[in-house]
Formats: structure tokens, C-alpha cells, sequence
């Protein structure tokens, strides 16, 4: 187990080196100064050479980067070039919206995907399973951020139960909750798609084994079965697809967030983008990819820990 | 034949052959604007109605259908032209430190939010539809060679791969000559899923404005600027909308459906 996991940590450890190197690279190939950004084309000469020297823009590449990694590392990530405020104070900010929001739509991915696996399972290759199925494809094939539209049109626009954007900040719960239930939902049912049919396939895998022809001779009702023995085997697999599920939504909801508004580090990025906020744009993506990276870890962790196989390996 | 293949084919087939047929012709000139026939429902004269500049959508749509088809097929191009010579070489040279060098890298690919990185591609190069297939293309190197490893490897321990050895071709030779052939309708199937993947990345990433500038027309960035006219004129969001749903629908479908026909033991990636 322990040359198992130092394995895993080399590989993250890896991983976060080589991200971070991607990163900063391709931000550094981002057209157009940031000094002549902030002061403006008609800028002097000599001011603008200053300001890059106070930035530490005219060090070379390596200088910059082991700079940059340093300050990275003791947790200062800069100051926004156009806010003039810490960078990680933003990105602490704007977690507070994505974050819940990703284990939001995660949630509601597992409370659709699993009924619904457990029954095309139960009911595999009759037309209620082929029904199903079908259905799931339409989920897979669907653009959430077409879909979040969508919902908006029903659900906030027509109907009038729901915010269509913007967020109302945690102060007040029940309306940010309210905020973040479409984006969910739009996250979600793609998600909740594939996770249904992740679940029914390893259902169905468990249930050729013979422990679970034992089970049935010892009297147990197929649900009982399936409930007791195959899903309890089957969460393996689903487990995995479920931690990849949880980076996928975190990185996925940078579009959803444009569709409603959301103040969430995806939202962010975009501006940053447009306001060629290049510092916010590096670490906000860095924590991004840092997070999915780190969720990917845990999961091997937590995948090794369930399935003794994996850590024989 | 499995129905899912005919359907799977049929709406695929529409998406390919509306983009064909928009090079010779298309209902109405989507330069123009025809700004007092605005946000016109769907008519007789316009099957989609009109947009917010009085244009026909259904032209708009046929056009946009090749923006969306060539970037998801060069993007599978690209992933298919890198990837697959790179599962060849890394399954050939199985165990060795060749094939963990490829694996390993394929894995650092692999662990990076593909999304973030496209946006961060496309950001850094300036939004264009070239650079959204440059950022969608580079993900689907892994799952390319990871797909040919996986599907090369059981091959090379068969007696006519031996055989071959014996007869003194090269580990290339017999790459090319006797484990390609093997592998390729599971590369078909690959192909047929990237390719879906692939045109639901140029619509999300043209939606946020970083692919197919003005006034290249796509799906992702009709959707974008149907956003604001939604709720005056749906049919504006929905069109475009569905004909990406219909279409990656279509793609999923012929892809399960090939996978059916050609080898139902095929182990394809879905990402």
C-alpha cells in the first residue's frame, strides 16, 4: 500500500510540476504587456520600463517562473492588474460559488443516476431497460449550456419558480441555494446520464457472478439482491467515473457560470480574458487544474482503498 | 441492422449532408441583413424563422454545420495522426521504457481539465476556429493512444505476429502491415465518439467566443448570440441548440451502433 501511494504522490507531485510549467508558459505567450495593458498605449518610455521592472517583467523566462512558483507556493498568488486586490482573495471569493455548485450538480447526478441505473439493471434487456437507455443517450447528447438555456426559458422566464441568473451571496441561503439549483441541474443531467449508465453496466457485470446465484438460492427477492450483493460491488467502478465526474464539473461549470451569471471562478477567468488580467487568468486556471489534479488523487486513494487488487499492483 | 445505427446515421448523415449542400446552396444570403423581418418565428418562407438581423437561420444553420464538422473532424485528425502511431509504437515496444515514457505522458494529458486548458489555448492565440481545433485536437491524442495500446497489445502475442518476426520484418513494418488493419474498426468507433465530443467542444468553446470569429457562422456561436433574444424569439436559442443535440445524438448512436456491427467486444473510451 505505502509503495502504492508514494507512487500516486510522485505522479501528483508530477502532474502539479508540469501543469504549472503549461500554465505559465502559454499565459507568457498571451499577446500584448501587461504594463503596456495597465498604463496604456501613449504610456512614456521610461515610465513603462519601470513598471516592468517593477513587476519583474524584464527578467528572463526560468527567473520568472521560479518567482512566480515561490510566491505560488506560500500561498501569494499577486495582485489583479485591473483590481489592484490579491488574486487569491478573488479566487477565494469566487470559490464560494463553484465549489458548492460542483457538489451540487455531483449530488443531484448521483440522486438521478442510481435509481435509474438500479433499475435498467434490474430490468436488463427488457424494452424498460432499452427505454432508459435511450434516454440516457439523449442526456449524453445534450450541450448543458443549450440545456441551461432551456431551463431558464421554462423555469425562470415562463414559470417564474426560479432566479435566471446572477447569485445572491450566502448571507442569505435559501435564495443563493435557489441560484445555484438550475446551474446544478444543467451540470448535472449529462453527467447524471453517463453515471446511470456507468452504474447499470457494472450492475450487470456483478450480477453474472456466484455469489449472487448464491444469494438468490438462499431466497433472496432480485431487488434484495441487487441492493445487498451487486451494488455494493458494483460502486467500484462507479466511484471512479464519480471522482472524474466531480473535476469534470468543476472545470464545466466555467461555461454554465457565463449562462447565468454566476460569480464563480469560471466567470472569472472569462473576464480576466477580456480584461487581459493575465495574473488572474494564471491562477485562477492554476487552481483549477491543481483542484481537478488533487480530486484525481484522492479518488486513485480512495479507489485503492476499497479494492485491495489495485494496491498489490 | 440495428435501428440504433440507421437512426444514428440518418441524423448524423443530415448534419453532413445540410454542410455539403451549403458550398452550392443555401435558402438566403447570410451577409445580408434584413433587419424589419427580424426575430421572425418559422414560416413558410423561413423553416427557421429569422434572427436578430432579419437572417434565415436555416441558411445560418447549413453554414454553421461546417464549421462544427470540419473543426471536430480535423480535431479527430489530429488526435488520430499523433495518437495512433504513438499506441502502435507504445504497444511494439510493450514493458519497455519506450511504451511507460508514452503511457505516462498520455496520463499527464489526461489529468488536465481538458476545457480549462482549450480556453487557456484559445486565450493565449487569440479565439479562432483554427486554435479550437489546435486545443481540442491535442486531447484527443491520448485517448487515441491509449485506445491503440489497449487494442494492440493482445495482438502481438498471437502466432502471426510471431511468424512475422521470424520471417524478419521490423517491429514498424509489422505495426503497419498486421496490427493497424486488426485495430481499426475499433479506431472507427473511437473516431465516430471523438468526433461527437469534438463538436460539442466547438460549440462550447465558440458559445464563450473563443472559436469561429464573426462572421463565420457556427452553432456554439448562434447559440451565444441568441442568449439576449431568448425570451422575445425562442426559436432563435432552441434551433441552433438542437441541431448540436440532434447531431452529437446521431454521432453517439452510429458510433454504439458501428461498435454493435463491427466487433461487439470492442472496449471503446467514453471521456
Amino acid at each position: 500500500m505505502l509503495r502504492y501511494i508514494a507512487r500516486r504522490i510522485a505522479s501528483l507531485v508530477l502532474s502539479l510540476a508540469v501543469a504549472s510549467v503549461v500554465i505559465f508558459l502559454l499565459v507568457e505567450m498571451v499577446p500584448g504587456d501587461p504594463a503596456t495593458f495597465m498604463l496604456g498605449t501613449g504610456a512614456q518610455p521610461d515610465t513603462l520600463a519601470a513598471l516592468r521592472a517593477q513587476l519583474g517583467l524584464d527578467q528572463p523566462l526560468p527567473i520568472r517562473y521560479a518567482h512566480w512558483l515561490g510566491a505560488v507556493l506560500s500561498g501569494d498568488l499577486g495582485n489583479s492588474f485591473t483590481y489592484k486586490t490579491p488574486v487569491t482573495g478573488m479566487i477565494l471569493d469566487r470559490m464560494q460559488v463553484s465549489l458548492p455548485l460542483a457538489v451540487m450538480a455531483l449530488a443531484l447526478a448521483v440522486l438521478i443516476a442510481f435509481p435509474v441505473g438500479l433499475f435498467a439493471a434490474s430490468r436488463r434487456g427488457r424494452v424498460a431497460d432499452t427505454t432508459v437507455m435511450g434516454m440516457t443517450q439523449i442526456g449524453i447528447a445534450l450541450p448543458n449550456f443549450w440545456f441551461a438555456m432551456l431551463l431558464v426559458l421554462l423555469f425562470a422566464v415562463n414559470l417564474r419558480w426560479l432566479p435566471a441568473g446572477g447569485f445572491a451571496g450566502w448571507d442569505q441561503p435559501v435564495a443563493a441555494l435557489r441560484s445555484l439549483l438550475l446551474p446544478a441541474v444543467a451540470l448535472a443531467l449529462p453527467q447524471a446520464a453517463i453515471l446511470s449508465r456507468v452504474l447499470r453496466s457494472a450492475l450487470i457485470d456483478t450480477l453474472d457472478q456466484d455469489y449472487i446465484r448464491t444469494a438468490r438460492a438462499k431466497g433472496l427477492t432480485r431487488g434484495q439482491t441487487l441492493r445487498r450483493h451487486a451494488l455494493r460491488n458494483a460502486l467500484i467502478p462507479v466511484l471512479t467515473i464519480m471522482g472524474m465526474q466531480f473535476s469534470f464539473l468543476l472545470a464545466g461549470a466555467i461555461i454554465i457560470e457565463n449562462v447565468f451569471y454566476l460569480p464563480g471562478l469560471g466567470r472569472l477567468i472569462f473576464q480576466a480574458i477580456t480584461q487581459r488580467d493575465l495574473i488572474v487568468v494564471q491562477s485562477a486556471v492554476l487552481v483549477l487544474v491543481a483542484a481537478v489534479i488533487l480530486v484525481t488523487f484522492i479518488v486513485d486513494l480512495a479507489y485503492a482503498a476499497v479494492d485491495p487488487r489495485l494496491r498489490a499492483r | 441492422m440495428k435501428w440504433t445505427l440507421i437512426l444514428g446515421a440518418i441524423l448524423a448523415g443530415l448534419a453532413i449532408v445540410a454542410a455539403a449542400v451549403s458550398f452550392v446552396w443555401i435558402p438566403y444570403d447570410i451577409l445580408g441583413t434584413d433587419v424589419p423581418n427580424k426575430l421572425q418565428p418559422p414560416s413558410a418562407g423561413h423553416w427557421f424563422g429569422t434572427d436578430q438581423y432579419g437572417r434565415d437561420i436555416l441558411s445560418l444553420v447549413m453554414v454553421g454545420a461546417r464549421t462544427s464538422i470540419a473543426v471536430a473532424l480535423v480535431a479527430v485528425g489530429i488526435g488520430m495522426g499523433f495518437g495512433v502511431p504513438l499506441g502502435l509504437i507504445a504497444a511494439a515496444n510493450r514493458g519497455g521504457w519506450v511504451d511507460e515514457v508514452i503511457m505516462r505522458g498520455n496520463d499527464l494529458i489526461f489529468a488536465f481539465p481538458s476545457l480549462v486548458i482549450a480556453i487557456l489555448i484559445t486565450a493565449a492565440f487569440g479565439p479562432s476556429a483554427v486554435n479550437a481545433i489546435i486545443a481540442i485536437g491535442i486531447f484527443n491524442i491520448p485517448v487515441f493512444a491509449r485506445v491503440t495500446r489497449g487494442g494492440a497489445m493482445p495482438i502481438w502475442t498471437l502466432d502471426y505476429i510471431r511468424a512475422a518476426r521470424v520471417a524478419g520484418k521490423n517491429r514498424a513494418r509489422i505495426s503497419v502491415e498486421h496490427v493497424l488493419p486488426h485495430i481499426a474498426n475499433l479506431l472507427i468507433v473511437q473516431g465516430t465518439i471523438q468526433f461527437s465530443l469534438g463538436i460539442l467542444a466547438e460549440a462550447g468553446l465558440s458559445y464563450v467566443g473563443l472559436g469561429a470569429q464573426s462572421p463565420t457562422p457556427s452553432w456554439g456561436r448562434m447559440l451565444a448570440e441568441a442568449q439576449t433574444f431568448v425570451t422575445l424569439a425562442p426559436h432563435v436559442a432552441v434551433i441552433p441548440g438542437l441541431c448540436i443535440f440532434l447531431t452529437v445524438l446521431g454521432l453517439n448512436l452510429l458510433g454504439d451502433g458501428l461498435r454493435d456491427a463491427l466487433d461487439p467486444r470492442l472496449k471503446v473510451m467514453r471521456t
